[in-house]
């Protein structure tokens, strides 16, 4: 196992939603502040950093986990996927961030980030979760804006939709309602 | 103007704030750049309820690695004064302890270093010698007369103690058939917002004169009557402490009026360190030190004839609101004053509120502010007095509630309420629940020995604040020298730009409510334009925007007073671009049509004028615009509702312009195995007034619900017997998950408000009034059917399993041995 000493400046290099990055840090700096203030990608939160809330929620090699709870030095070499990957190619927003718009699922905003990064990888699970195995998915994030309701409904829509999809055409290439980096 | 085309595009309707938040594009405090060599400051706090301080020891903090300063409390007495409070007191907070510390998280002692985990890392070399005094842990004991006292040099822990009368309460009592009377406890809770508080704070000594002067940038959400208390305490012209908000704020609910006091000191830590420094409040000290609802416990009592018709009431009110009386409390009575009787038409009313010091947390804004205690004890009440004379609890209700024809009603305490139709809510509620249905589903799950409840709650919800109500505290002669205080000032600005664009500011503080999102639907619908075409800016600046103390994000003020000061202004500018444009169309001003992006006289769609174009015109060419006055380029409007007076000399209050209605019902079933509440059913109806939108109105209920089912079952700030802080984590203090929240049925009434530009009331708050009693009730009711269901009716919020289970036992007859004590979440 690699040792460092504790004020050491360590490189650490990521794939950040597609694009090469790196930064130095302290070994014990977390995965959410190297993300935030060394990289800039303000989008993940933090609300807790006890691995409560659930907002700091990003991807690590496709893997859905808490950047609070991850020190910067063991992402080294990973590929993260954030929330500022989910759009499309243009910008636009996918189907699940589109599906949240449009049932007015978000107030603040803050808890979303993690919630859709759990979203992304359970929408690449197959088979897809059914309708009532949605909520204890989602059961490790904490919202105070919104109650869940309109935020379940927007996640079991695009389940559905992408389900309803497969089914239609089970040949072509898997449409998973998030842009894949 | 409209999204790039794309499979996913907005639907008309949808908020303007989400394409951001939902790529990861926010701009809350803690995402906005710091100016370089900013230093980042973390906070000792005290690890003692109630302590003499021997001395804090910074010295090898100051040398640790990284830091830059350290700020004290001799920097602190230097530079500052003490917050003032809404009363006088004999013990005004400081921003650090300096004798002694009053509660467990009192700031002892700032370290600034270059980034946050050396100053966390410092913090462990600060050593404090503690001399341990005895702390007040509640209300009961802080009431007793040789108890501690919060502060060793207190006569005594209460603060105020103020007695109102109203009609004739004592007649009316002694000639009733029936006394109902109620003792309840409400426990010290909060909203927890998922963003803490940020504060990014610098101090400019050549400002005010060479005197120095603060800049500060921080998620704090108003009301914005502290800024005049942190300016004061600061000791400098409130033109000399520039504060500015954010575009996201990550959820308020009040609670981030609780950082003034962090912002006061803050500045003090950039003033010592000589650079800006930044502040992330951790959830730790979110949980510990930022703020709590009050605690209450109420006597309250009300003369009842046998029809259940409520002839009087009788309210003794006891709140902790915590180490000090900290502004703008003891503003959680007071809020609710004027309308202490409820929905109900009742002329007698006799009060009685103390304010006691304790050695907690110093209360505040709490989504709800005053209303969850008054009706914790008034709902309960109407429940009993139903059990009581045997009667429907329906039938109460409507026998006592405000008749739709005696609309404005005024309270007896002073409350103008607006409208409303409340036995035709009430009617819309239990149609929504199918109650017939219900009750054949009680009845049913009785037969079978199920504990299964109905519960209801009436409440009259408040919305924007008189800023003179918490002077009601004081009495007639105190305010007469204080001089008057009274309404409620809303501002906003719309404004044209040189290429016709039009960007309005407000000055509402959101916190995710939505808020540009109506403002541009307004102001688009004015100018005949799409809510894409307006910028509406909420970043509020001190120094440049329009604003009063009545600025920011609470009492549900946006709806009713800012969403209308926006529609007033949009209007004024409307008709002075009409006055200039009119000779072009040929027509009178009032005949331009504003339609599509372009004007034309009434009548005479086929000659039209480009909007922008005419819009932009005085900027370019002001000379040719000034014949029908100043260039329209700009409108400034401050609103206040005309209702809003100052206290009376008889201590009546109208504490709030609109007043909306919530009948809620709630049925439930509680596993007696394991003492867990199962919602069946939970209908909230609401009448509040005009909805300008009705998908986010739902959005408020649904939210407000939520934190109203965690609020009654399962949150609570805990302290040990020490006064030791037991909630200091969402692992001990437990929020609702989406397994726990069921939807709950949204039904609507509107009687718009008179007294509001757009007919709007607030309804952000009414179910955190609502809903935990109406909980409660339906337990109580679920309870009744046990064999000694009188020992079981003494409910205590949060109803967790074990409490439940011990009420449950208790209810059986048998003696609910150690249950209590195995509460939910754990104890550290
Ligand atoms: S910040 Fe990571 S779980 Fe809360
Ligand atoms: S939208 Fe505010 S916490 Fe979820």
């Amino acid at each position: 196992m690699k040792r460092w000493k504790q004020s050491e400046l360590v490189p650490v290099q990521v794939e950040l939603n597609g694009v090469q990055r790196r930064g130095l840090c302290e070994p014990r700096v977390l995965l959410s502040d190297f993300l935030r203030d060394t990289l800039g990608a303000t989008g993940t939160h933090v609300g807790c950093e006890t691995g409560e809330c659930g907002a700091c929620t990003i991807r690590v090699d496709g893997v859905a986990q808490r950047s609070c709870l991850t020190l910067a030095v063991q992402a080294d070499g990973r590929c993260i996927e954030t929330v500022e990957g989910l759009a499309q190619a243009d910008g636009s927003l996918c189907e699940l961030q589109h599906a949240l718009r449009e049932r007015f699922a978000l107030q603040c905003g803050f808890c979303i980030p993690g919630i859709l990064m759990t979203c992304a990888e359970m929408l690449k699970r197959r088979p897809l979760p059914e309708d009532e195995q949605i909520p204890g998915l989602l059961a490790g994030h904490l919202c105070r804006c919104t109650g869940y309701t309109d935020l379940l409904a927007a996640v079991r829509h695009t389940v559905a939709e992408v389900r309803r999809r497969e089914a239609a055409h089970p040949a072509s290439a898997p449409s998973v309602g998030v842009h894949d980096a | 103007m409209s999204e790039r085309a794309s499979r996913f595009g907005p639907s008309a309707g949808t908020r303007v704030e989400d394409a951001a938040l939902l790529c990861g594009r926010g701009q809350f405090a803690d995402d906005l750049g710091c100016k370089p060599g900013t230093l980042h400051a973390a906070i000792l706090r005290s690890s003692h309820a109630h302590a003499r301080l021997r001395g804090v020891d910074v010295s090898a903090a100051e040398r640790a690695v990284g830091v830059r300063a350290v700020l004290t409390a001799d920097d602190v007495t230097r530079w500052s004064r003490p917050l003032l409070a809404a009363l006088r007191v004999p013990v005004l907070q400081p921003v650090l302890a300096k004798d002694a510390v009053h509660y467990v998280g009192e700031p002892l002692a700032v370290v600034l270093a270059e980034n946050r985990y050396l100053a966390e890392d410092a913090l462990e070399a600060i050593r404090v010698e503690y001399e341990p005094l005895p702390p007040v842990l509640d209300i009961a004991q802080a009431l007793t007369l040789d108890g501690p006292r919060a502060h060793a040099d207190l006569a005594q822990n209460i603060v105020s103690d103020r007695s109102y009368c109203y009609g004739d309460p004592d007649a009316a009592l002694a000639a009733a058939s029936h006394r109902v009377r109620l003792q309840i406890a409400y426990p010290r809770n909060t909203a927890t917002p998922l963003e803490c508080g940020v504060v990014v704070a610098e101090h400019f000594p050549d400002g005010n004169g060479g005197h120095g002067a603060y800049e500060v940038m921080s998620n704090f959400t108003g009301p914005m009557s502290l800024h005049a208390v942190m300016a004061m305490a600061l000791q400098v012209p409130e033109s000399h402490l520039r504060l500015r908000f954010p575009r996201d704020v990550g959820g308020s609910f009040g609670t981030k009026q609780s950082l003034f006091s962090a912002i006061v000191l803050l500045c003090l830590a950039a003033r010592k360190a000589g650079a800006p420094v930044k502040w992330v409040e951790d959830r730790r000290e979110h949980m510990t030190a930022a703020t709590s609802a009050t605690a209450r416990r109420s006597h309250i009592e009300a003369a009842v004839q046998d029809d259940g018709r409520i002839a009087a009431l009788s309210f003794d009110q006891i709140d902790d609101v915590g180490a000090y009386l900290r502004a703008p409390e003891p503003a959680t009575f007071y809020r609710m004053h004027g309308c202490l009787t409820g929905a109900y038409a009742i002329q007698h009313l006799r009060v009685r509120n103390r304010v006691v010091l304790t050695n907690k947390t110093p209360t505040g804004l709490v989504r709800g502010f005053g209303g969850p205690q008054v009706y914790f004890a008034l709902e309960r009440l109407v429940q009993r007095i139903a059990v009581q004379l045997g009667l429907d609890p329906l039938d109460v209700y409507r026998r006592n509630f405000i008749a739709k024809d005696a609309f404005p009603y005024r309270a007896a305490a002073g409350a103008l309420i607006d409208s409303g139709d409340y036995a035709a809510t009430l009617a819309v509620a239990l149609q929504a629940a199918d109650i017939t249905a219900l009750r054949d589903r009680q009845r049913q799950a009785r037969s079978e020995g199920r504990l299964y409840g109905i519960g209801f709650a009436a409440v009259v919800e408040p919305s924007i604040s008189n800023m003179g109500y918490v002077t009601a505290a004081l009495t007639a002669e105190q305010r007469a020298h204080a001089g008057p205080k009274q309404g409620a000032l809303a501002a906003a600005t719309v404004q044209i730009d040189p290429l016709g664009g039009i960007t309005v500011g407000i000055d509402s503080m959101p916190a995710g409510q939505g808020h540009r999102t109506v403002c541009a639907q307004r102001v688009a619908a004015v100018f005949g334009l799409a809510p894409g075409d307006i910028v509406v800016n909420s970043e509020l600046d001190t120094q440049k925007d329009a604003w009063s103390i009545a600025a920011g994000n609470y009492s549900c003020r946006f709806a009713g007073a800012v969403a209308g000061a926006v529609q007033i202004a949009a209007q004024r500018l409307r008709d002075r671009v009409a006055q200039h444009c009119a000779d072009l169309l040929g027509c009178a001003p009032q005949d331009v049509v504003f339609a599509a992006g372009s004007l034309h006289a009434r009548g005479q769609p086929e000659h039209i004028l480009p909007l922008a174009r005419v819009l932009s015109g005085p900027h370019w060419a002001p000379a040719l615009s000034t014949e029908a006055g100043p260039p329209p380029l700009r409108e400034t409007v401050f609103f206040t509702p005309e209702t809003l007076h100052a206290p009376s000399s008889d201590d009546r209050v109208n504490a709030s312009a609109t007043y909306g209605f919530v009948f809620d019902l709630c049925a439930l079933e509680i596993d007696r195995t394991t003492g867990r509440v199962y919602i069946d059913r939970y209908v909230t109806a609401h009448d509040a007034g005009r909805l300008l939108h009705p998908a986010l109105a739902d959005g408020q209920v649904r939210g407000g619900f939520a934190q109203a089912l965690g609020a009654a079952l399962s949150e609570e700030l805990r302290y040990d017997g020490q006064g030791r802080f037991a909630s200091q984590t969402l692992s001990d203090y437990l929020l609702p998950t989406c397994l726990d929240v069921p939807a709950p049925i949204i039904v609507h009434t509107q009687t718009p408000s008179p007294f509001t530009p757009l007919g709007a009331k607030g309804i952000g708050e009414g179910n955190s009034m609502s809903t935990p009693v109406c909980i409660a009730n339906a337990v109580a009711d679920a309870l009744s059917s046990l064999p000694q269901s009188e020992h079981c009716q003494d409910l205590r919020l949060p109803l967790t399993p074990a409490t439940v289970l011990a009420l449950v036992a208790g209810g059986q007859g048998q003696a609910a041995t150690g249950t209590v004590a195995v509460q939910t979440g754990k104890i550290r």
